[in-house]
């Protein structure tokens, strides 16, 4: 019973951290879609909402600012929905984009005492599986949407996202198989251990050195499933007002909106997982990690401390160039974040000099083993879900014959390509 | 070269779109399309201060003299408006929003100035009539106000006060 307890509790933890991380990344990804498209288009981007008339921190209060404001707007259900379709579909949507998570391992087993934690919400032994067929459901809610919503142009905008998913959900499919034959497994964590071994003593075996074709028509196929750019024809606001979601408002538009950023988020998780080692830090095995904690975790530590010094820097510089040009408190920003920084910096120079970091004992050292690989994790996830927002200002969207043409014409044949070369491949070696 | 809209060659999609070797092979293309917007990215992450936007309520633009803001009345020496309340204005006004009312005037060189003198700047078009008919230079546009808010309709009808009062600053009052 009590160890019954227990697990549920550890189990609790993991779902809770996975949240966190999702939740956590949301504005965040917000403010880089707006900060990033900005900068790419030399404009300067949000700039304006404020906390206590002082820190703006670069925008990043804007996306607080939007969620406010759409919490407190009117939620209008328009005549003629259906509406228990209507209600469930945005609900659909964001609760698949967050249980794709479950089976996604973001760190090596943690030791506890005597107890081993994996740590991976839900160690299905159809890790890869579930994967393929959670991103097929998140169709669902779209589908849902451009249905109850009794409009012309959100049935138009669902009845594309069937007709993509299925076109693109067989690439995914194929590369996915290929993945699956290379590596020989379907769990997620032997995936990624796998991805741990070196290829020819030099190289991290990768699933994007070993397939690097699969990555690319996976890659594609993900952005057609998550609805970005180039391939958001959904939503196309073009031609279909805004697609999918036209007769949303308030919360409910607000949870399509974070749910297409969850989506993002779990399909740059999914892609660091299969094809970017997880986990892994390269070329740093977990026993190599845990070996080499002290020198490692020094060399963090004064890394740290060096950048925020340089931070401070910065901002002093920021703070004196632009003294005197707005008038207001907002001026004192940089001067509280460079005084922040300082004090970051004196607390991990600190921590080097009295704790003396490369003197931790094996317990810690497996810590800092845990955290570093969810860091290096995290690390992936947060350049895949850019390299979203990094397409999407750069691509013009496809159109719809185009958008079929590319999946049917080229990419299948490829991932059929790829899928029996990697067959032989594999017979060969096994042979 | 290989954007130019022009010639046989270069089209867009279509099912009769001819692309070049490297074109047909579209990941390069992205890929470089996308260093462009990275290198975008980070030159404006190091440069933003000589980004071409003006942050506007913190910087206020730059312009000439020949700007038409918010009107203003000039005043005599005394104080005194300068308009005689001709009229002539509120005749070519083609928004038809300057509204004046006449009276007698004691001093022995004035006939007339205005009791009142209202102004509809919802209703005007900035056009400057006003200020090229006017026969004594009482009325010029020059203040550099150029921004128009207030609560309620009725705040934007300003009288005879208010349009002595601005100044060419850009500042009212
Ligand atoms: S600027 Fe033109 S519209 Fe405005 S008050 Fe003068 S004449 Fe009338
Ligand atoms: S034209 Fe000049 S003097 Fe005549 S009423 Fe208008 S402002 Fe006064």
């Amino acid at each position: 019973m009590n160890e019954m307890l227990t697990e549920l509790g550890y189990t609790l933890g993991k779902i809770g951290f996975m949240l966190a991380v999702i939740l956590g990344l949301l504005p965040a990804m917000i403010w880089a879609e707006r900060k990033g498209a900005a900068y790419m288009q030399d404009r300067i981007g949000p700039n304006r909402a404020s906390i206590g008339g002082i820190f703006r921190m670069g925008g990043l209060v804007h996306p607080i600012a939007d969620v406010l404001k759409l919490v407190f707007k009117e939620d209008i259900v328009p005549a003629g929905v259906n509406r228990f379709f209507y209600h469930l579909a945005p609900f659909l949507v964001m609760v698949i984009a967050l249980t794709t998570f479950a089976v996604i391992p973001f760190g090596d087993a943690l030791y506890l005492g005597d107890k081993v934690i994996k740590l991976q919400v839900a160690d299905l032994n159809v890790g890869v599986l579930y994967i393929l067929a959670m991103t097929s459901l998140s169709v669902y809610g779209i589908v849902l949407a451009g249905w109850a919503s009794n409009n012309k142009y959100s049935f138009l905008g669902g009845i594309r996202a069937t007709s993509q998913m299925i076109s693109y959900e067989l690439n995914m499919g194929l590369a996915v198989m290929s993945l699956i034959l290379a590596t020989g497994t379907v769990r997620m964590d032997e995936m990624v251990q796998f991805q741990g071994h070196l290829l020819f003593g030099f190289l991290p075996a990768w699933g994007v050195v070993v397939q690097p074709l699969g990555f690319i028509l996976f890659l594609v196929a993900l952005f057609a499933e998550t609805n970005r750019n180039p391939f958001d024809l959904p939503e196309g606001e073009s031609e279909l007002v805004s697609g999918y979601h036209t007769e949303y408002s308030s919360l409910k538009f607000a949870l399509f909106f974070m749910a297409e950023y969850a989506n993002m988020i779990v399909g740059a998780a999914i892609v660091s997982t299969l094809f970017f080692g997880g986990w892994q830090v390269p070329w740093l095995s977990t026993d190599l990690l845990r070996a080499h904690a002290g020198p490692l975790l020094t060399g963090s530590a004064i890394g740290a401390t060096v950048l925020s010094f340089v931070f401070t820097a910065a901002t002093w510089r920021h703070y004196e160039r632009f003294r005197g040009r707005l008038g207001d408190r907002r001026e004192l920003e940089p001067l509280i974040l460079g005084i922040l920084f300082f004090a970051l910096g004196l607390a991990t120079l600190g921590y080097v000099v009295f704790q003396k970091p490369w003197t931790i004992d094996s317990a810690m050292a497996a810590h800092f083993a845990t955290v570093a690989q969810i860091g290096s994790f995290l690390l992936k996830t947060v350049f895949f879900a850019w390299l979203f927002i990094w397409v999407r200002w750069t691509l013009p969207r496809f159109r719809y014959d185009q958008l079929m043409r590319l999946g049917w014409t080229t990419m299948l044949p490829l991932a059929l390509l790829n899928f029996f070369v990697t067959a032989g491949v594999v017979l060969l070696v096994n042979s | 070269m290989a954007y130019s809209v022009h010639g046989p060659k270069a089209v867009s999609g279509g099912a009769g779109a001819r692309l070049r070797r490297g074109e047909a092979f579209y990941l390069v293309e992205i890929v470089r399309g996308m260093a462009i917007t990275m290198r975008h990215l980070l030159y404006n992450m190091f440069h933003s201060s000589t980004m071409p936007t003006l942050e506007y309520p913190d910087e206020r633009p730059e312009h000439g003299p020949w700007l038409r803001g918010r009107h203003r009345l000039m005043k005599r020496e005394d104080g005194s408006p300068r308009c005689v309340a001709c009229q002539m204005c509120a005749t070519i006004c083609p928004a038809d929003c300057i509204s004046i009312l006449a009276q007698d005037d004691d001093r022995p060189d004035v006939e007339k100035s205005p009791e009142s003198f209202e102004i509809n700047l919802l209703r005007c078009v900035y056009c400057g009539m006003c200020v090229e008919a006017c026969p004594c230079d009482a009325i010029r546009m020059d203040t550099g106000i150029f921004e128009l808010a207030a609560d309620s309709r009725e705040a934007f009808i300003v009288d005879r006060e208010f349009l002595l009062n601005n100044t060419t600053d850009g500042v009212n009052r």
